[in-house]
């Protein structure tokens, strides 16, 4: 068996295939975080329990009214989307005209109340989900054994990744949205309804985060703390592809769950840094991230 | 009617002034219970306001409130840091008049918390931590580690494990303080039983994602992997290996470190087969039925971990040594619960050794398949009980210098 660094061939694909399902649910996060900073300036530090949120949701629905997870995958993002509008309207709009670090407070705020709420309702070790049975198995692939799931994970959050990407820069209405971004009044002077296209664009962006917690619930445990642990690597990833970027974000997601995975065949204790050490670099070469523009 | 109501009234004083030459020497006339624990994170289910639950029951059951002592329970959260316990165990001993510290999960927190009551002459009753550094090198004379420890674990599921044919090993482990002495423990025993280790995999703690490991893990081709991690990672190697195929291949997992709250919420399709060591389950006897059927109601279902059970048996042997000294001074009491013998309905009769170790049985579990599950929370049947004397490390192993 040929061999790269004293690691068979064979068992580096199937790292480099795992490593690409971790940079599924990077870019999904990433991507909402983007958009909703692209579009609205918010650094939504809640995002990672809006994550959490739309895993629950999920559990919820199935455990108090039996609804399965094809229907959850539209409910909860609604949902959760919801929560983030009232959000919105309520809190966030009276902060566009502050600094940046009012909303950063304002939704970390949040995000630990959530969890405080989650904890102390449910408690901290977690309730599982239930794979869907159509997604049991798996696909053996020769070098390693496909679980169904992961690759409907990387499927649909291309698919998702993807059309956000092609109706924000690709669409009139997302030609709307980037406008209103760059020049509200001017938007607004033609008529079009710039408050309720932001609301909607935040509770799009909680949507994507929702949606993403319930592709990650039948995987990991649903848990408060779910969203906690992943945020920080989300915010690095979004970081490295450029603020606002949403093709940098849908990238970087990707790459670097490529490269973490494979630090943690070569070196594993580092596997939680790795992400954060090309982050120093990529700012130190170019601050405004890989995809990002100097503004 | 006036002389007697004047001989009720001077009886009633007399009563009252007896009582308090009891226990003249108990500090402020109130012993003080802190419960210092992980009230909101990961460790909140297994230890958290249960531990203060179970204290509050150890209280009413000794009943030394009817024999006119006063008790006072208060608890805080650690958060899981040890300069955060630090802080409050010197408050609560210096400011707030706290008598005795229990539980304390997390060994670190634990072993700040060994040497701050130490210097304050106060008692710990550890319930919570695992690391067998408190009955060793960082032993103490006011401190009982009371329901388990690394060597215990990894002696019980170790030996065990080898013995039914499990003698090739991976472990996945927790790279910090823990997870290491939990691997090199466990290793240990595998060697000595006969077995081999093919390799290891050092993880970050909070890892999210351990599908990498599981597949370096599958690649080792070793019959069983070791888990040496606690909670979350520990549920998520779990349902990671259930995904990836680990069990259907042959490869059969072994928990070091895992609570019935963890396969609680793992649930049983998943975590079914799996094998562990604890020493106390709700369902062993009469009596810790009846321990759990007040317990769970009280703490939203949950039942009794073995840390809650710790913190209920180690409170009421400390309440008696209060009693039998009539004092709280911290250095006496625990003197005085070591030389008493131990006797409560979760973990029968027992000890305490020189070197602060609680003595009792230890079980093996095997966690049931679905079909064997009569409802919730009935998860273990019960594969061995290792007896008392070699539940835990030796004495002499451990390198005490109190037993020297």
């Amino acid at each position: 068996m040929t061999e790269i660094f004293g690691v068979p061939t064979q068992a580096l694909f199937g790292q480099l295939l795992i490593g690409l399902i971790n940079g599924a649910f990077y870019a999904l996060l990433s991507l909402g975080l983007a958009v909703i900073f692209g579009l609205l300036n918010i650094i939504n530090f809640a995002h990672g329990a809006q994550y959490m949120m739309g895993a629950f949701c999920a559990w919820l629905l199935l455990e108090y009214w039996g609804v399965g997870y094809w229907w959850s995958l539209l409910l909860a993002p609604i949902a959760v989307g919801v929560t983030g509008v009232v959000i919105e309207r309520t809190m966030l709009s009276r902060l566009y005209k502050l600094d940046h670090l009012y909303g950063l407070l304002l939704t970390f705020g949040i995000a630990l109340i959530f969890q405080g709420l989650f904890t102390q309702h449910y408690g901290s070790s977690g309730q599982p989900y239930r794979l869907p049975t159509e997604f049991s198995g798996g696909y053996n692939l020769g070098f390693m054994f496909l679980p169904k799931y992961r690759a409907w994970v990387i499927v649909a959050s291309l698919v998702v990744c993807l059309s956000t990407w092609y109706v924000i820069e690709r669409t009139k209405l997302g030609s709307y949205l980037r406008a209103a971004t760059e020049n509200p009044s001017l938007v607004q002077a033609f008529g079009i309804n710039v408050p309720r296209m932001i609301t909607l664009t935040y509770g799009f962006g909680v949507g994507l985060a929702a949606l993403a917690g319930v592709m990650a619930a039948p995987i990991y445990q649903v848990s408060p703390q779910m969203g906690a642990n992943l945020i920080i690597v989300v915010f690095a990833v979004v970081v490295i592809g450029g603020m606002g970027s949403i093709l940098g974000a849908i990238l970087t997601g990707f790459g670097l769950g490529v490269i973490e995975g494979l630090t943690k065949v070569f070196y594993p204790e580092a596997s939680n840094t790795v992400i954060f050490v090309i982050m120093v670099l990529v700012l130190l070469v170019k601050p405004a991230g890989m995809f990002g523009r100097e503004r | 009617m006036n002389a007697f109501k004047r001989t009720t009234v001077g009886l009633a004083v007399a009563a009252a002034l007896s009582l308090s030459m009891a226990h003249a020497q108990v500090s402020d006339n109130v012993i003080k219970i802190g419960v210092l624990n992980d009230m909101s994170g990961l460790y909140a289910d297994l230890s958290g306001p249960g531990s203060t639950l179970a204290a509050k029951m150890a209280v009413e059951d000794s009943g030394i409130e009817k024999r006119g002592y006063k008790v006072e329970i208060v608890s805080a959260d650690h958060q899981n840091k040890a300069d955060i316990g630090s802080a409050i165990a010197r408050q609560w001993y210096d400011a707030d008049k706290v008598d005795v510290i229990v539980d304390v999960p997390n060994s670190g927190v634990a072993l700040a918390i060994n040497a701050i009551t130490k210097e304050k002459g106060k008692a710990f009753l550890g319930s919570g931590p695992a690391s067998s550094d408190l009955t060793g090198k960082a032993c103490s004379p006011n401190t009982v580690h009371w329901t388990y420890d690394t060597w215990m674990l990894a002696n019980g599921t170790g030996s065990a494990v080898v013995k039914t044919g499990g003698d090739t090993w991976f472990f996945i482990t927790a790279d910090y303080a823990f997870g290491h002495a939990l691997e090199r423990d466990t290793a240990a025993v595998v060697t000595k039983s006969g077995g081999k280790v093919l390799g290891d995999v050092k993880v970050p703690l909070n890892t999210q994602d351990f599908s990498s490991f599981l597949l370096q893990a599958q690649a080792s081709k070793a019959k069983i992997v070791g888990l040496a991690n606690a909670g979350g990672d520990t549920i998520n190697s779990i349902k990671g290996a259930a995904e990836f195929g680990i069990v259907k291949g042959g490869q059969n997992l072994a928990g070091l470190l895992v609570f019935v709250t963890d396969v609680n919420s793992l649930g049983l399709p998943t975590a079914q087969g799996l094998v562990l060591t604890e020493t106390f389950y709700w369902d062993l006897n009469d009596q810790t039925r009846a321990f759990a059927k007040r317990f769970a109601p009280q703490y939203k279902g949950i039942h009794p971990t073995m840390i809650h059970a710790g913190v209920y048996s180690s409170v009421l042997h400390y309440l008696k040594a209060v009693e039998a000294l009539k004092s709280d001074d911290g250095t006496k009491v625990v003197a005085k619960m070591k030389e008493m013998p131990t006797d409560d309905p979760l973990f029968g009769k027992g000890t305490i050794r020189a070197d602060g170790r609680k003595i009792h049985p230890a079980y093996l579990f095997e966690v049931k398949k679905p079909s064997e599950s009569k409802g919730p929370w009935d998860y273990y049947k019960v594969r061995a009980t290792i007896p008392a004397d070699q539940a835990f490390r030796p004495m002499k192993d451990g390198g005490c210098p109190l037993v020297k």
